[in-house]
Formats: C-alpha cells, structure tokens, sequence
C-alpha cells in the first residue's frame, strides 16, 4: 500500500514575492532549464494572446483561452521525459508546441482543417479531449498498457476544477490507484467552470483533498508558479515511475479571461478580481525571478519574444495557405479498413464533384 | 472438429490470442478468480496471471476508457462489460471517445479495443439485466458490431474481433453459453461483414441474428412440414453489414422476413427492411416482415417476459404471413 501523504493545504511555492516570501532554487535545475522553462512559456503565452486575435480576425474559430495557465502548462510538461504522455483538455490545445508540434498545426486544429490533425503517437500528445474528465480513464489505462508492455513511460492528464465533478474523473483516479498506474492527475483549479465557481462545485475545502479518498497523495501547488509546478510534477513522476502509483497535483490559479472566445464573463464574474489577478500572472512573475537571479538579459527576454512571434507568424501563414479541406476524407477515417457502403458514398461524392475528389 | 460449447469457444479465443500475443488482454468485472458472472473465463487467471487476467473496480466508464488508453499505448485489450444494459454507463466512452479517436486523428490513431458483452432473455432477470441494445450501436461510425450465433462463429469472430484495428462491440448471447456445436481443430478469423446462410430456401428469407437465428431454423423447421421453403441468414456481424448477401438471397426467394430479440420498433430489423426496399423492391412479392420484442420493458415474471421477447412460432408466424398461407 502506497503511503498516503496529507493533502499539503499550504501552497507550494518556488518564487517570491513582494509580500515578504524570499526566492528559492529547484535542486538540478541549470540555468539552461531556467531559460528553457522561460521559453516554452513564452510560446504558450504568445500562441494564446496571437490566437485571440486571430479569432477576432475571423482566421481561426472559437478558441479555448488559457491565458495565465502557462506556468503549469509549461512546468509540467517540463518534469517529463519525451516518452511520457500527455493527455490535455481543450485547456491545452497548444501544449503540443513544447513537444515540437508545429504551430501551424495547432492553428489548422482551431480552424477546422485536415491538417490540424495528428497522430498523437508521433509526440506522445493525445488527442484534445473535448468532453470533460473522460481523458483521465485514457491516461490511466495508457500507463497501465505501458506497465504491462515493460515500458518505463508513465502519462500526465490535465483536466479542470470542473472535471473533479465528473464520473469519469471519480472512476479514472480509482482505476488508476487500483492499478497503481504509472500517472500524476494535475487538476488545472482555475477556480471558474466557465460561469459556475468552484464553491458551486465541491464542498470540499481543497480538491487536493479528494486524493485521499483514492489513496493517493494529494499536493497543492501555486499553479502560477512554473518551478513550484514543476517540483511537484517531478516529485510525482518520479513516484509513478517507482512503481508508488498516482499523485494528484491540485494546480490553483486564476481564470483572467473569458472561458473562451465565445464567452462574456461580465455576466458572472468579479471585473475587478480579475485586474487584481492580472497583476500577478504567471509569466511576469517567472520573468521577475529569472532577473533577480541574473539569468535572463533584457536582449535574451528580447529575442525569445521575437523568436516565439516568429513561430507564429509562419504558423498562421502555413496554415491559411493549405488548401481546401478534401471532403472525400469523411469517409476514410473513421475505419482502418471502411465498410463496403461507405466505399459506395465515396464513389457517389466523386461523382458529384466530377472525380476531383480522394 | 471438436465438439464445443459457445462459452468455451468465446473462452478459447481469447485463450489462444493470449497465448500467441503478449499485447492481448483482458480485464473486466469478477473475471480474474470468479471467472466472469457467466463463466466465460474461468481457468484463464491461473494460465495468463493476474496482470492479463485483470479484475477491475466496478466502473464500466474506466474500464472502457482504460482500454482506450491501453490500445493507444499499444495493447490489444479485451474488456468485458458484465451486462449488456451496463454499457449505458460507458456510453461517453463507446461512442464519444472510441469510435472517434481514429478520425480525429485524421485516420493516424487506432483503437483497436474488443468490448465484449453479454445480454438476452430468457431467465427471466427483469428490465436492467436482459436487454439487446445492439440498434444503439450500429447507428454510431466509427464502431464494428458483431453478434455471432453459434460456437464456431463466436470463436472465429472474436478473434478477428481482437486483431480489427477498430473498436469492436463484441456481443454474445446469455441463453447460448451453453449451446454445443462443431469447431474447427484451428481457429479461422472470419472477415466481418460476411453472412452465414445456415439454411437455403426458395420461399423466404429469414435475416436472423443472435438467439433468433435458432429460433428462426426452428421455425423453419416446421414450415417445411407445411410446405414452406425457408432460407435463414445470420448477417454475424451487424456493422459492417453483408448487404450483398441479404439482397442476393431475396431476390432468389422474393420474401424477406426480420427477426431478432431486440424490440421491433426502430430496430436493427428496420434498417434491414429500408436496405431490402431500396435495393430488391422490384423482387418482393410481399411486404418485409419484422419479428422483435414488444416495446416495453422486460418484465420480471416470467409468464410476462415470455409473451415480450419472440420466439419460434413468432417467427413461423411471419413467415406465413410473408408467404400469405396465414
């Protein structure tokens, strides 16, 4: 039986504040990590603030904004190895980017295109899971499958503060406890299920401590915290690994956005709660700690912008300059090997459209 | 050819999949020490340990959705779901996440996942334990649904069922675990979307599925005494549909007659009805009959659940009609 950590209620924290809280380091990290982390987040940032604006452009259709969730996007990723899985939610559509998923693609996703799709076999990033929680079962049976291959992979699965509710939720943490499948849980508690708050969600005093009752640790993170993230998804990984079973890693931050490009959040939320939030996003703050640590240059903070600008650039000039969707692949996707019929249904499209199609 | 019954053969399929493959196996509700609530796979714990032989919480939901995940790492998982009425509570996962998986990857993805599962009346076990809900299935793409008749159909079908590159929903009948019938010495993996004709006739043809195909050689049985030629055609899996072989055989006899255990409206005999009208309406002689259950719930009492779910005479009694000799 593994050993069951109490619900750590207090925040892990890595960088300071203003407030009174001194920096700490995270043991192993070089400053090539520190810069790296640095750069990653900087892609999220700019691929979510570029795609907001695409979508009012019309070049994209509604967007999933996750706007402040790139500290734990981006140091969670960071604590696995490349074998790892990720399973995300709508919420990180574009965490394919840290695994060398091309921008351009992401975008074609958004855009409805052919193009946008990818075998998530290619870069061990599932498919974007749309309805809620029902990644986490996937993610446990993916590292189940793992164990029982003799693979060393273990699968990270984000979901929300929403997902807890779930049956899929309730039924993928015990199956994965059960088996003690080689998976850390990282709840993304951005406190907002688009109009519904957390307090309208659980009457638990942390969703953190729902692992208990799965047997699992359950640890709380400042999830605007990229090092502190990364610290406890390390720990995690390294418990999974060991064969110790599951850790669920209650991130806790701050939706400062609409839920989505769809969304008018001044229905039902705190405006000025919001601005507040914005002052502490997550970004600035790893920018803030980077400077006091003298690891990262005004031009180094400069060109990562400019890099990260770049990828977009070419990205949404890559995906609008795909051609057409070809309709005749509805019917060559859903079977490895199609049914007769749909085979007759291609043939009549082909015959519809005068044989330019498949 | 050995003599077997369809449990065994379910059972030896899997077996010998297992034996062959490291990537196969199976988990699922009571089947590690117990065997499965039908006896299905008794002994395969001790053979194939406890990591292949798997025993799961009760959670249909993650036992689909584990399998998905398990089949993307690789594997090729067997999952039993104990009641057929229990992949209601995996539905989100069947038909939202299996079926899709491929095509949202743009065909990059497989998911090659065998749900097996059993239900049918019969015994009598009231409302929840009992039902046929195969309709719901094959109105979803992205999904194969097979639903074998005999020991050497069952056997073979799994089989290919396990080694199909897509999620199959894999259905067995609760009344024919005990049913003995010939099988070959080696396993033949049957293509899906391949009828059996169990019976040639020249009067009417009798689509059949599941515990209906007996019923419905029963009856035909009997019709011959009164001069009825009957065909009986099992289609053995459901999606893909051997079409071809359904509209060949009514344009030999110009009747058609449906039968399955699941209710009659909306039902998968419906669908057979449209494609035999569409493609054979100038060989019918007669309107298709359709053979089901009443639309109502099972019922617990017996004497009640017995006049629900069709059997033999009903079956006899389309057939006569088909042929206008009622």
């Amino acid at each position: 039986m593994a050993q069951i950590a109490a619900a750590e209620h207090e925040l892990r924290r890595v960088i300071g504040d203003a407030e009174g809280l001194g920096d700490r380091e995270v043991e192993g990290l070089s400053e090539g990590d520190l810069l790296a982390l640095y750069r990653d987040m900087i892609l999220l940032r700019t691929y979510d603030e570029r795609s907001v604006v695409y979508h009012r452009q019309g070049r994209i259709g509604t967007y999933a904004i996750y706007w402040n969730h790139e500290a734990m996007q981006a140091g969670a990723a960071y604590a696995l190895a490349d074998d790892d899985w990720i399973f995300p939610s709508y919420r990180e559509s574009a965490i394919g980017l840290l695994r060398g998923l091309p921008a351009a693609t992401i975008l074609s996703w958004w855009r409805g295109h052919p193009s946008g799709w990818w075998n998530p076999a290619d870069y061990n990033v599932a498919s974007i899971c749309v309805p809620i929680a029902t990644q986490v079962p996937h993610a446990a049976g993916l590292a189940w499958g793992k164990r029982l291959r003799g693979e060393d992979a273990c699968a990270l699965v984000f979901f929300g503060d929403g997902a807890t509710s779930e049956g899929a939720f309730h039924e993928g943490a015990n199956f994965a406890a059960v088996m003690q499948a080689p998976v850390v849980l990282l709840c993304n508690n951005n406190q907002w299920a688009i109009s519904t708050p957390v307090s309208a969600q659980t009457r638990a005093e942390t969703l953190a401590d729902k692992a208990a009752g799965y047997g699992m640790p359950g640890v709380r993170v400042d999830g605007l915290d990229v090092l502190a993230v990364y610290e406890a998804t390390r720990e995690a990984v390294e418990r999974a690994r060991a064969g110790e079973g599951p850790t669920f890693v209650e991130a806790l931050s701050y939706r400062a956005a609409p839920h989505a490009t769809a969304d008018d959040p001044t229905a039902y939320i705190d405006l000025e709660r919001v601005e507040e939030e914005r002052t502490r996003e997550c970004v600035g703050r790893y920018e803030g700690y980077l400077r006091r640590l003298g690891v990262l240059t005004d031009e180094q903070a400069e060109q990562i912008k400019a890099e990260a600008a770049d990828v977009m650039r070419e990205g949404i000039k890559a995906a609008e300059s795909e051609p057409p969707a070809d309709i005749g692949l509805v019917f060559e996707h859903a079977y490895a090997d199609p049914p007769p019929q749909l085979a007759e249904d291609l043939a009549e499209l082909r015959r519809i459209l005068g044989g330019s199609v498949g | 050819m050995p003599e077997t019954t369809y449990r065994e053969a379910v059972r030896d399929a899997m077996s010998e999949a297992m034996r062959r493959d490291e990537s196969v196996f199976i988990m699922g509700e009571d089947i590690a020490e117990m065997g499965g609530s039908m006896g299905v796979t008794q002994g395969m714990l001790d053979e194939f340990g406890p990591d292949r032989v798997r025993n799961t919480p009760i959670s249909e939901m993650a036992i689909v959705g584990a399998g998905i995940g398990a089949a993307m790492a690789g594997m090729r998982p067997i999952v039993e779901i104990m009641y057929q009425d229990f992949t209601t509570l995996a539905m989100e996962q069947i038909v939202n996440q299996a079926a899709k998986h491929r095509y949202m990857s743009g065909g990059q993805l497989k998911v090659p996942l065998t749900i097996r599962t059993q239900g049918g009346a019969g015994w009598s076990p009231g409302a929840q334990h009992a039902q046929q809900l195969e309709a719901w299935f094959v109105h979803v793409p992205g999904l194969k649904v097979a639903f074998p008749s005999t020991p050497e159909d069952v056997r073979n079908l799994l089989y290919a069922s396990i080694y199909d590159d897509n999620p199959v929903i894999f259905f067995e009948h609760r009344t024919l675990y005990g049913l003995k019938g010939d099988v070959p010495e080696e396993i033949e993996p049957v293509e899906f979307g391949k009828a059996r004709i169990h019976r040639e006739g020249e009067d009417v043809t009798v689509v059949a599925t599941g515990r209906l195909v007996h019923e419905a050689l029963a009856a035909a049985e009997e019709a011959e005494g009164e001069g009825i030629s009957v065909e009986v055609l099992d289609p053995r899996t459901l999606l893909p549909l051997d079409e071809d072989a359904i509209v060949a055989s009514v344009e030999k006899t110009n009747r058609c007659v449906v039968a399955h255990e699941a209710v009659v409206r909306m039902g998968f005999g419906a669908e057979v009805a449209a494609i035999v009208q569409e493609r054979a309406f100038d060989y019918l002689d007669a309107p298709v009959g359709r053979v089901g259950a009443k639309f109502s719930p099972l019922p617990f009492a017996p004497i009640m659940e017995e006049y629900v779910v069709p059997h033999a005479r009903d079956v006899l009694a389309a057939i006569k009609k088909t042929v206008g000799k009622n």
